[in-house]
């Protein structure tokens, strides 16, 4: 079987996803069913003070026990807010060590900080963390923080939560070429051909979050990013053909035809 | 009473206390929470050991939907 290695851990799923800018849980829950993801990041959060502990929380509908939880350091404008964010989240799920590192540069266009990101890593990496990051479609800086350590590395496709589809295959072309680590396509995906594409281009995964809630039908977009991920990792193990600009070459026989 | 800034705001609470009296003072036992204290982790294991002083930092977080 063509599994997704992370980290030593092997997952049926390339398709992974976020839990954010859902409804309620319920939709939550139904739209990651649907995508099929074993993989789901979460946000770590200042706790709602005053809020009754009785309420139903994330956790209860997306159980750690039935997914492999990524906390993210979303929000973070440095490596510092960053490893302290990942550190609560490591405390908060016992111990749990795979996390997405996201340390972003502005408020308007969400784009990584990269200079943040590796010093981040850096410390991450020697305090025993599994660091998927994420990261701009720069070649040297992916292959840099796969050197430090990182166990996947995760270009953006186009800013977060833009679905503006793949905007450079070319540089992602290269980061894949490079990269020993697993190559995650995050951010940017729109819809369903998009994440083909990026599976096409060789990627060993894709993570969105917007693509799938903010479609009209959450759960079917969630079911046909699956399929789309799929039909991508399918196409790009079986080979495409060459692109041939004007060649031709008939897919019926040549002989045979009628009143010649 | 000892002032505490608890996820950013000033609270009150009526006695020096532990962690888990804190947790229990805002009614969060059960809830699945991580602590962090002057910037340090407070570990599960040590919210019974770790009084709290006047002046402390605290950040209380969960795991919230997230992308």
């Amino acid at each position: 079987m063509d599994k997704l290695t992370i980290a030593g851990k092997q997952y049926g799923s390339r398709l992974l996803v976020g839990t954010g800018k859902y409804k309620d849980f319920d939709e939550t829950r139904r739209a990651v069913e649907a995508s099929g993801a074993q993989i789901i990041t979460v946000a770590i959060r200042r706790t709602n003070l005053g809020q009754d502990a009785s309420q139903p929380s994330l956790l209860d509908a997306l159980p750690p026990s039935k997914y492999t939880y990524l906390p993210n350091t979303a929000g973070c404008y440095s490596a510092e807010d960053a490893i302290r964010t990942l550190r609560l989240a490591r405390e908060l799920l016992d111990g749990h060590d795979l996390v997405k590192l996201e340390v972003l540069g502005d408020p308007k266009t969400l784009y990584p900080n990269v200079v943040e990101t590796l010093r981040a890593a850096e410390v991450l990496v020697k305090d025993g963390f599994k660091v998927m990051v994420y990261t701009s479609d720069d070649p040297i800086i992916a292959k840099q923080l796969e050197e430090i350590g990182c166990v996947a590395v995760m270009p953006l496709a186009s800013l977060i939560g833009s679905g503006m589809g793949i905007l450079n295959p070319w540089n992602l072309q290269i980061i894949i070429d490079n990269a020993r680590v697993p190559v995650v396509v995050d951010a940017g995906v729109g819809t369903a051909s998009d994440a083909t594409i990026a599976m096409e281009l060789g990627c060993d995964a894709v993570l969105m979050n917007t693509a799938i809630a903010q479609a009209r039908d959450p759960i079917l977009m969630a079911s046909a990013m699956q399929l789309a991920v799929h039909a991508g990792r399918a196409a790009y193990l079986a080979g495409r053909m060459p692109k041939k600009i004007y060649t031709a070459s008939p897919s019926s026989p040549t002989s045979g035809v009628i009143g010649t | 009473m000892i002032e505490l800034t608890i996820n950013g705001a000033a609270r009150q609470v009526p006695m020096p206390l532990n962690v888990m009296q804190l947790l229990e003072h805002m009614q969060l036992t059960g809830k699945r929470v991580a602590i962090e204290r002057n910037g340090e982790i407070v570990p599960r294991s040590q919210y019974l050991s770790v009084e709290l002083v006047h002046g402390d930092q605290l950040e209380i977080v969960v795991a919230v939907g997230g992308g």
